[in-house]
């Protein structure tokens, strides 16, 4: 099939995919870091790869 | 060992093994934990990162974020030449095994459901860029306005042609994700990229993420190639094959499937 030239992939691409895609799971026995808690990172460089229909990614200021 | 268990993906079972050198997040290589006919890929992942607390603290470092990222990448890559996996988000993390087993329990069915509807697709990245529009002073060596009003009306041409560009950028997008929408089984838009964080120069009018059977990747691959240089100042970026993490998400609630039910038993 066919190959895109293989280059690094851009974090960006991948966090967009790791951040927002997959499966979340959430329940008891997980720490639950999965769902709401791991887009709404307090980290500035991340501000995109917030889903948008998350409203603000700083909304818990530490 | 005392550890956690971090979760890449549930599969269905495989033969082909994967590669001996892969080594995972917190360089422990990925394990295989199969249960109820389905395989989590799983590594051993110390409790001092992994843990809830630390590890909130640790997505807080993008260099931190960045070697998990990309491991979770790796491994989900080697899955992808053997299988076809259902990838979890990143920093899904399990006590031990045995709660490995329960979330697999509890959610067999729609993994199941959602693997067959993944089986042999892969998922392409398509975004397009307006490029930054060169400086108006040196694309035209226009003459000085020469009053108040020519000055206006060069401005106002100005914002024109920006705007008009605009336009043209919004149609593009839109219509190419239409032709594409139409060759894909399934489309998802992400949010458009900041380009502080993707350093990639124009801004980003479209950012979308298609699920495509591996058979139609080659007249894909064609279509997004094609539109290439179509119009000036668009510039058009193809991602992948990735692994269908766009299209993971969705898996419906063990309960809510209503599909069944309807007159099956009264018709008996």
């Amino acid at each position: 099939m066919t190959v895109v030239e293989r280059r690094e992939i851009a974090l960006v691409d991948l966090l967009d995919r790791l951040l927002a895609g997959g499966v979340v799971i959430t329940g008891d026995i997980t720490l639950r870091i999965a769902d709401v808690d791991l887009v709404r990172i307090d980290l500035n460089a991340l501000i995109s790869s917030v889903n948008a229909n998350v409203p603000s990614p700083f909304e818990e200021s530490r | 060992m005392i550890g956690l268990r971090y979760v890449y993906a549930v599969c269905r079972p495989f033969s082909t093994p994967l590669q001996a050198q892969l080594s995972g997040v917190a360089g422990d290589p990925p394990r295989l934990l199969t249960h109820h006919g389905l395989v989590a890929v799983v590594s051993h992942v110390p409790e001092a990162d992994f843990a809830e607390e630390p590890l909130r603290a640790h997505l807080e470092d993008l260099d931190w974020l960045t070697g998990v990222a990309r491991a979770h990448q790796g491994v989900i890559d080697a899955l992808t030449t053997v299988t076809t996996p259902l990838p979890l988000r990143l920093g899904t993390v399990f006590r031990d095994d045995s709660g490995v087993r329960t979330m697999i329990e509890a959610r067999k069915e729609s993994f199941r459901h959602t693997l067959d509807r993944l089986e042999g697709r892969v998922e392409w990245g398509v975004k397009v860029f307006l490029e930054d529009a060169p400086k108006p002073e040196a694309a035209a060596p226009a003459a000085r306005p020469a009053s108040g009003r020519d000055y206006l009306r060069q401005r106002r041409s100005q914002t024109k042609s920006q705007d008009e560009l605009w336009q043209r950028a919004e149609l593009f997008a839109t219509q190419l994700h239409e032709t594409l929408s139409r060759v894909a089984e399934d489309s998802r838009l992400h949010a458009p990229q900041n380009p502080a964080l993707s350093g990639a120069s124009g801004r980003n009018v479209l950012n979308a993420a298609y699920l495509v059977p591996r058979a139609g990747s080659e007249e894909f691959v064609e279509k997004v190639d094609q539109t290439k240089g179509e119009l000036p100042g668009i510039r058009v970026e193809l991602t992948g094959p990735w692994a269908a993490y766009s299209f993971a998400g969705d898996t419906a609630p063990e309960s809510a499937s209503d599909e069944e039910r309807p007159n099956a038993k009264e018709r008996s």
